[in-house]
This record gives structure tokens, sequence and C-alpha cells, in this order.
């Protein structure tokens, strides 16, 4: 395949597939750590209710508005389950399960009251995102990306996911020590002086960002994915975190990559016509990867403590 | 409009819906009870995402083989194979590898829907005409439900009832304490996935009325509102499948009455609603009792430290407790006790003093722990042993110049 046709038509979406799976796994491993893996689910789940309101508010589909709405359903989601938890002495698990679901209910609710036929938008979209759309027209081989002319006409996500991954790799980064020690033991953070709660609640609106910008442009299937399977599968290959971390980036662009190629490419190996989902089958692939490491990865059995969860 | 819904005379369609969420309801409120009470309500939300490649696949398979790919009992076959295996895999997961519950349950979810919407796509293209419908089992769809669907639903419910009630016992000593259900002899492996497959059942039998999304809602929300009423095992299993009823009664009569109301989130709405109001009115677990209770608390503080100043002779600036005395006539409006003002601060002050002693005492040391300050003696101590602390006490005493 030459130039002239990956360039427009391959390497953004591939990109932008990268980044955003990168800036959801890198939360990630501390979140699967934490026990608090289904805190991405939750977040997917209520971005669709903040996109519609957002969209109720403007009248128009653009990027900020949806962005903020999106962050904003985020953030409500997580004071909610905080405020049932706490007030009706409900464990974690049941309160996440009555707020996502009323709140996706709610936005499905919305979303068919208004007249959306116009724009697009509706949850099939959210669900899985449209990978496959963003491509960047105005290239016409490798020397497009030398040429200012073209590089105007990239699509947005792409310089939006890049931004999104250096604001996460600059979180782990500047909070790593402290983010590691409160993630193995709380207790001995807040003796040295970390403010576990507040940096648990860091985590939690970082990993909301990376969401939310991820599920702009690839839907949340991906973003669910993303943030639990790369690091899950890492957990079994190293005792480190370190290592953990640097396997499930790998993990995250080997899923992202592989998938893409598949969706794009693998129907007309098999003598189909059409490519099917991108996000669906990175998905699909991420999950293929947690499988073979669950098999056969060196650290994947429990060490020491009862299996008992 | 919405009364003529409630009472069914919307229609052929409407009144289908309507048995058949109400039943949905039931099932799941009943159901989702045991899965709360062992604290793994998420467990369904894998569950139900795992059905759709399930779904997806049965639709190829009959497609192909000539068939009609949209046979109701076909695709819920499918789905609930394809249910089963995302819970087998989810419990592999979490028995054989170090990964914990909640990462399992989001690496099943998150795969198999990823699956399910590559062979989506895959139908999409496949071709084949009527694929329409498979949508809808995303957040269900109602409009077209046939006669021979609400049966489906409705015998699957039914079912997955009589299933329940047969393992009832066994399934709440699993969802209370596994330890010691293990050290009567009860295989709890077992029977975990036996509830399992009860969550799996009640899911397949949703997936057309409220759609794999939202299924999940009725099996969390109304057991999480039936907690807040009870604190008996058997009762919350029973309001819990009331709530879910009513909910899918209510909401599939409201969807009916008015154009663009989809009934699943409809339904979900509702049962949030009943929960919301439990959360706030519920008589001992409930926000509203909770508050009440904190300023009852305040008040007895406040009253009980206002008579422990009166009696000692001291003025009282706090606005709360100069209030809490006048309104109940105890000190006139200038802050000076009145008659029994001092009457009952002297005796406040005398039960300090009985209560000192008891608490010095080892013979009292049961007695003793019950001490928060507000007790009234009377209500720990008989009156023969007042009347023996009082004589340790002893009488007034005549004060000499």
């Amino acid at each position: 395949m030459s130039g002239a046709e990956f360039v427009p038509l391959s390497l953004t979406p591939l990109l932008i597939g990268i980044f955003a799976a990168v800036a959801c796994a890198l939360p990630g491993n501390f979140l699967v750590l934490r026990k608090q893996a289904l805190i991405g689910d939750a977040i997917s789940h209520v971005v669709l209710p903040g996109i519609v309101v957002a969209f109720l508010l403007t009248g128009v589909i653009a990027a900020w508005p949806m962005m903020l709405g999106a962050a904003g359903a985020a953030i409500l989601a997580v004071v909610l389950i905080e405020a049932i938890r706490r007030l009706g002495k409900i464990e974690p698990g049941a309160a996440m399960g009555v707020v996502f679901t009323a709140m996706f209910a709610g936005g499905v609710l919305l979303l068919e009251q208004t007249d959306t036929s116009t724009v697009h938008l509706d949850v099939e979209h959210a669900l899985y995102g449209n990978l496959e759309s963003l491509i960047w027209l105005d290239a016409s081989g490798w020397s497009s990306l030398l040429d200012p002319e073209a590089l105007a006409g990239l699509p947005v996500e792409l310089p939006r996911m890049g931004v999104t991954l250096l604001l996460v790799i600059l979180f782990t980064w500047l909070l790593w020590r402290p983010l590691k020690i409160s993630t193995f033991d709380e207790g001995y953070a807040r003796t040295i002086g970390i403010r576990t709660n507040l940096l648990g609640l860091a985590l939690v609106v970082m990993a909301a960002i990376a969401a939310v910008a991820a599920f702009d442009a690839v839907g949340s299937i991906i973003v669910i994915a993303m943030f639990i399977c790369p690091p899950a599968a890492a957990r079994m290959m190293t005792n480190r975190l370190e290592r953990q971390i640097a396997w499930s980036v790998v993990f995250a662009v080997a899923s992202a990559v592989s998938g893409y190629v598949l969706a794009g490419y693998g129907p007309l190996w098999l003598g189909g016509t059409d490519a099917v989902s991108a996000a669906g089958m990175i998905a699909t692939m991420s999950g293929l990867i947690l499988a073979l490491t669950a098999r056969f990865g060196p650290c994947r059995s429990r060490t020491g403590a009862p299996s008992q969860a | 409009m919405l009364w003529d819904a409630l009472t069914l005379q919307l229609g052929y369609n409407a009144t289908l819906v309507a048995i058949g969420a109400t039943l949905l309801g039931i099932a799941a409120g009943v159901t989702g009870t045991f899965l709360f009470l062992r604290k793994r309500a998420l467990v369904s939300d894998a569950i139900s995402h795992a059905t759709l490649p399930g779904v997806c696949l049965a639709f190829m398979v009959m497609a192909a083989l000539g068939g009609d790919g949209r046979n109701l009992i076909g695709l819920l076959a499918g789905s609930a194979l394809s249910a089963w295996v995302g819970l087998l895999c989810m419990n592999w997961l979490t028995s054989r590898t170090r990964l914990a519950e909640d990462a399992a349950i989001g690496s099943v979810l998150s795969v198999f829907f990823g699956f399910g919407v590559v062979l989506l796509t895959v139908i999409q293209t496949m071709g084949v005409g009527r694929q329409a419908g498979l949508e809808g089992f995303l957040l269900g769809s109602t409009a077209g439900m046939l006669w021979a669907d609400a049966m489906v639903i409705a015998a699957g419910g039914a079912a997955t009832l009589a299933l329940v009630m047969l393992i009832r016992r066994p399934m709440m000593l699993v969802a209370f304490d596994p330890e010691y259900a293990a050290a009567r002899g009860l295989p709890v492996g077992r029977i975990d996935l036996a509830m399992m497959g009860l969550v799996m059942a009640v899911t397949v039998v949703g997936l057309k009325i409220v759609g794999l999304i939202l299924i999940v809602a009725l099996l969390i929300i109304p057991p999480v509102t039936a907690r807040f009423w009870t604190e008996r095992s058997d009762h919350v299993v029973l309001i819990s499948g009331f709530a879910g009823g009513l909910a899918g009664y209510l909401g599939a009569a409201l969807s009916a009455s008015a154009p663009n109301l989809p009934t699943g989130p409809i339904i979900v709405l509702v049962s949030f609603a009943f929960f919301a109001l439990s959360l706030f009115l519920a008589p001992v677990r409930g926000v509203l009792a909770a508050v009440l209770r904190h300023i009852r608390f305040q008040r007895r503080v406040h009253m009980r430290q206002g008579l422990l100043a009166l009696a000692q002779g001291q003025t009282i600036y706090e606005p709360l407790t100069l209030r809490l005395l006048r309104r109940a006539g105890l000190v006139r409006p200038d802050g000076v006790p009145t008659e029994t003002g001092k009457a009952r601060s002297a005796k406040a002050l005398r039960d300090e003093k009985r209560w000192e002693l008891v608490r010095a005492d080892q013979a009292h040391e049961a007695t003793a722990a019950l001490y928060d300050g507000l007790r009234d003696i009377e209500t720990v101590l008989t009156r023969d042993q007042i009347a023996e602390i009082d004589r340790r006490i002893g009488g007034p005493q005549e004060v000499r110049p």
C-alpha cells in the first residue's frame, strides 16, 4: 500500500486510536490496582446524558460544549455515587449501578424527546464511535506531513487526543511517587502526608478527561476496554509497576494497530467487501491479548493471598 | 390517556408490553436481591453486555440456514449461550488469575460487547435485508412486540421466578456468609454459578423490553430500594419484587401514554424515582429519618446540659438551649428557672451523681457501659437499686454557718 493511499485514509484514524488507547491505559493501571476498574465503565455510560444536555443547551454539535457537558456529567456521577454510598450506606458497586444506569436512561430519554434527526447524534454513535470516518482528505502522501496547508486540514480529533495524551503522561509523571505509594499502601501514604482522598479524586478526574476525549473520537466501548484490558494483561506479565505500565502501553498500541488493521483489511482478506467496526475490533484484540497473558503470562497467578476477593 | 394506559385500555400491543414488563420487573427484582446481598451487583453488567455477540451469531446462523433471522427464541438462546461463556470467562479470570473481580467484570463486558459490535457491522454488510431489529436489543424495542414474544417473556420470567423460589435458602445463606455455608457442606461455587445463571436468565428475558444496557438497572435498583425499608432478607426479596413489578408496570403504561417515550429508559427512571423516594423517606435508614434522629439527639443533649447548668446556678447563653428550656416551661424569658425547672434540674444533677457512683462501682460494670450522658437511670436500674445508691449519696445536710 502506497503512502498516497495510507496517509489520507488510515494514518489519522490509526494515530487517534493509538493515542486514545494509551491515554486510557495509563490511568487504567492505577484504577485496576486500586480495584476501581469499573469507574471507567460508569463514566462512559454517563457521558451520553452529558453530551445530550450540552446539545440541548447550545443547539449545535460542537466539540467543546459537548466535552464540557460530558465532563460535567462524569463529575456529577462520581459525586452522586459517593453521596448515595454514604447517605444510604450502600456498597459501592450497587451505588455505581444505580447511578450510571439511571443517568444513561435519562440520556436516552432526552435523546428520544428532542429532534436530532438533522444532526449526527445517536446512541449507537455514542457507543461505538466512528473511527473510520476521521480521515485526512487534504493529504496526498507522506510529503503532506511537512505541508502546512495540508496539516491545517487534519481532523481536530487528532490534536485534541494528542493533547489529552500529553496531559495524562504529565499527570502520571508528576504525581508518580504519591500515586504509586497511595495505590499500594494507603495508610502509609497518609502517614507521610500525602492527601490520599484528593489524589484519588484527581485520578478519577484524570480518567474522566481521558475517557471523554477518547469517547469523542472513538466511542465508549474502546474507552472501557482500554481502561481495563491492557493494564490487566500487563499485570500478568510483571510484578513491578514501572514494567507493568510499559507493558500496558505496548499492549494498548498493539491492540489499537492490530484491531484497526484487522477491521479495515481483515474482511477483504477473507473475501468480503466492507470493513467492520474498528472500535469493536480494537476491543476484541485487547481481549485476545488479555486471554493470552491470562493463560501464559509469567506472573498470572495469585501468590500468597487466598483467592477470596 | 395515562389512566387508559394504567387500566390496560390502550390497545393490544400496549397491554402485552405492560404485562411483560411487570413480570420481568418482578423476576428481576427478586433475582437481583441475592446478587445485591452477595455484593456482586455489577456482575450483572458483564453478563448483560456479553449477550450481544450471541444475539448476532444466532442471527447469522439462522439467516445462513435460510430461516427467519429474527426468531425471538433463537436469538434468546444464542444470547444465553454467549452470556454463559462470558460468565465462565469471568469466573476463570477471578479464580485462576490474580485479577480482582472488578477488572474481570470490566474486561468481559468490554471485550464481549466490542466483539458483538464487530458482528453487528458484519451483519450490516451481509446484505440480509431484515437485520434492522438487532439494534433494538441494545435499548429494547417494544413497538413490534408479538403475542409469541410476550409469551416467551412471560414464560421465561415465571420459570426464573419459580427456580429462585426453589433454591432461595441456599442462595441466601451463601449471600450472607459464604464461609459458614461452605462449612455446612454446601457447594458454594455451584450455588454462586446458579445465582449467576438465574441473573443471566432474567437478562435474556429482558433483552426485548429494556435492552441489554439497561437490564442491569432492573436487577440492581429494586433490591437497593427494598433494602431501605427492612432489615429482614425475606422482606427485602418481597419488597424488591414488588418495587420491580410496579416500576415495570408504571413504566410500560407511561411509555404507552405518549409518543417518543421509549419503554426501557422510562421503566429504569420510574425505578430510580422509587429509589430516590426511599433514600429520603424510608423510616429507619432514610436520609430524612437520619436527620430527624440527629435533631432529636441534639435537643436531648442541649436539654440535659441546660438542666445541669441550671442546677449549678450557671447562666445559660447558648440560644438553642435557652429556647428549648423556655419552650418546655423550665425557665422564664429572662433566664431564671421556674419551679418545675428547679425540680427538673435538681433531678438531673442527682441523676448525674447516681451515674457517677454506678460507674465507679465494679458491681455495676454492665450497667455503667450503658452510660452516654443522656440515658435516664430509671430505665436501667430497678427502684431498689436506685434507693441503694441514694443511701450512699445521702440526703441533704444542714449547712452550719
